[in-house]
């Protein structure tokens, strides 16, 4: 149970209660009902789910990116289709998103240009500021030799990593990411996992944060280690499972699906 | 008359963030404005000027010489304001934009919407419309009113230059003197007013189609043809308030 005092040292971030999530392609039905959920602060959620659940969806809308069909969603503490466009901008950008697939970079700039696309949008800082931060963010994700090439050039592997760097650019406090290890080799997802890892701990980038991860999945094998909260979706809800050691003890039979996900 | 509904929503909608944000985010916005007036306009010169050079010699060498042959020759400069400037320059024009640059822009926004970009430019809190729609609407605008007036003026040269390889009995001076002669003041402000919306048009329409859902590939041949259509309509609509403006004035 959340004391008072965890509530001010660790106060939430996303919250949702009662929460109807909808689709983009279909605005008026509700993919999953009824979500009661609060990520606090320096959290490491991880929703697994299988394809089709919703996961997409429930990180949208917990961005703030779409509005739930019913119930209540704020985004720390607060409610944004009641705020004004500066308030409501300023918290949106406290909030970065990474897609799934291949992240969506736009591919008609380059991968230096795509990181440097935020900054020079929503930011004042001379030229020479917005490349010194692209520079840093492509060096984290190792993408600094691809700088001047379009996405679509890169290696496939590599192309969520641009979605990343644009992500963390503007330096925000919670990352939502979109099943990232989907479709990844094993030296690519160990380097998500360990570059996930080192933003929840505070990576130096983040001035040292500690950053609030939410990450969803479709196989939790890799996450069971990495995450410090679970949950799954199914059959239209949202269950949320505790920590690690819960896990341990979960009989819920999904569980057992995801974990045990890809092994034949 | 849903889709239409839905379309005017939409124009009030580009013409709303045109307004909150006309100066937000100049160094993003700024080169994606050039970038439209390049391919719009500069890359479209050739077209225009050939075009222009055809109509002028097809169609206002053999007017010239026929009104000059009859004894009209002072008929000269209104007809050619009234057909070639106010009329057949800008609508010419609009329509080879739409052909080359407005069926592009739907293919190439339905992708962008189709692969989630959209939704990418929300998460980075960027305004789709700001960044997708506005530079389009300002290079467009731009772009039909300066390709308008090259063509203008290439058509009516080469107009008198098939009149002249033609020993038609009109010199240069009375030709320029007799344009000059029938243009008025109006003329340059509904030029500029008729082109800079025509050109806002395409752009809205167009942009409408692409980004009002995803496309699918077989959406794509529907999409711009209604978008080809739909254009061509709300240009001869305003062209027709401009018309009756012509007449009040």
């Amino acid at each position: 149970m959340s004391t008072v005092a965890e509530k001010i040292a660790r106060p939430p971030v996303i919250e949702m209660f009662d929460a109807a999530i909808t689709s983009t392609r279909a605005p008026d039905t509700a993919v999953i009902s009824g979500v009661n959920w609060i990520v606090s602060l320096d959290d490491y959620w991880v929703i697994g789910g299988p394809t089709g659940s919703g996961k997409s969806n429930l990180l949208v809308t917990a961005a703030g990116l779409q509005q739930p069909l019913r119930g209540v969603h704020r985004l720390f503490g607060r409610e944004l289709p009641s705020l004004h466009e500066p308030e409501r901008l300023h918290e949106r950008l406290r909030v970065g998103m990474v897609f799934g697939g291949d992240a969506r970079p736009f591919p008609q700039l380059t991968v230096a240009e795509n990181v440097a696309l935020p900054l020079r949008y929503h930011h004042s800082r001379s030229n020479s500021e917005v490349w010194q931060r692209v520079e840093e963010m492509l060096d984290i994700t190792e993408l600094s030799a691809f700088a001047n090439i379009a996405p679509p050039d890169l290696m496939r592997a590599l192309i969520p990593r641009v979605g990343l760097a644009r992500a963390l650019a503007l330096g925000p406090e919670v990352l939502l990411l979109d099943n990232p290890l989907a479709g990844l080799g094993p030296r690519q997802e160990r380097w998500w996992l360990d570059f996930i890892a080192s933003l929840a701990s505070g990576h130096p980038s983040m001035k040292g944060r500690k950053m609030t991860i939410v990450v969803t999945c479709d196989d939790l094998r890799p996450w069971t280690s990495q995450g410090r909260q679970f949950a799954l979706l199914k059959g239209k809800h949202f269950l949320p499972l505790g920590g690690r050691d819960d896990l341990k003890r979960c009989n819920e039979p999904l569980l057992h699906d995801l974990t045990a996900a890809h092994s034949s | 008359m849903d889709r239409t509904r839905e379309l005017m929503a939409f124009a009030l909608i580009a013409t709303g963030v045109t307004v909150t944000k006309f100066n937000v985010a100049p160094r993003v916005i700024r080169p994606l404005i050039h970038s439209q007036i390049h391919r719009a306009g500069v890359r479209l010169l050739p077209m225009i000027g050939f075009l222009g050079c055809a109509l002028g010699l097809i169609i206002i060498g053999q007017t010239v010489s026929l009104l000059t042959q009859i004894g009209a020759h002072t008929l000269i400069g209104t007809l050619m304001v009234t057909v070639v400037i106010r009329e057949l320059g800008p609508l010419l024009t609009t329509v080879v934009v739409l052909a080359r640059v407005g069926a592009a822009t739907v293919v190439e926004l339905g992708t962008s919407r189709a692969r989630g970009e959209v939704e990418a430019l929300e998460a980075l809190a960027i305004d789709p419309v700001h960044y997708l729609v506005l530079p389009r609407m300002w290079g467009l605008a731009v772009s039909v009113f300066a390709l308008t007036i090259y063509f203008v003026l290439v058509a009516l040269l080469s107009g008198y230059l098939f009149a002249f390889l033609q020993d038609v009995p009109l010199p240069p001076s009375e030709y320029f003197h007799q344009l000059a002669g029938a243009l008025r003041w109006e003329d340059f402000a509904m030029l500029t007013l008729k082109t800079a919306a025509f050109g806002i048009i395409i752009a809205v329409v167009c942009c409408y189609q692409g980004l009002a859902k995803p496309l699918r590939i077989e959406d794509v041949p529907n999409a711009t043809t209604r978008a080809v259509v739909s254009s061509v309509v709300a240009c001869v609509l305003v062209d027709a308030v401009f018309i009756v403006a012509y007449l009040l004035i």
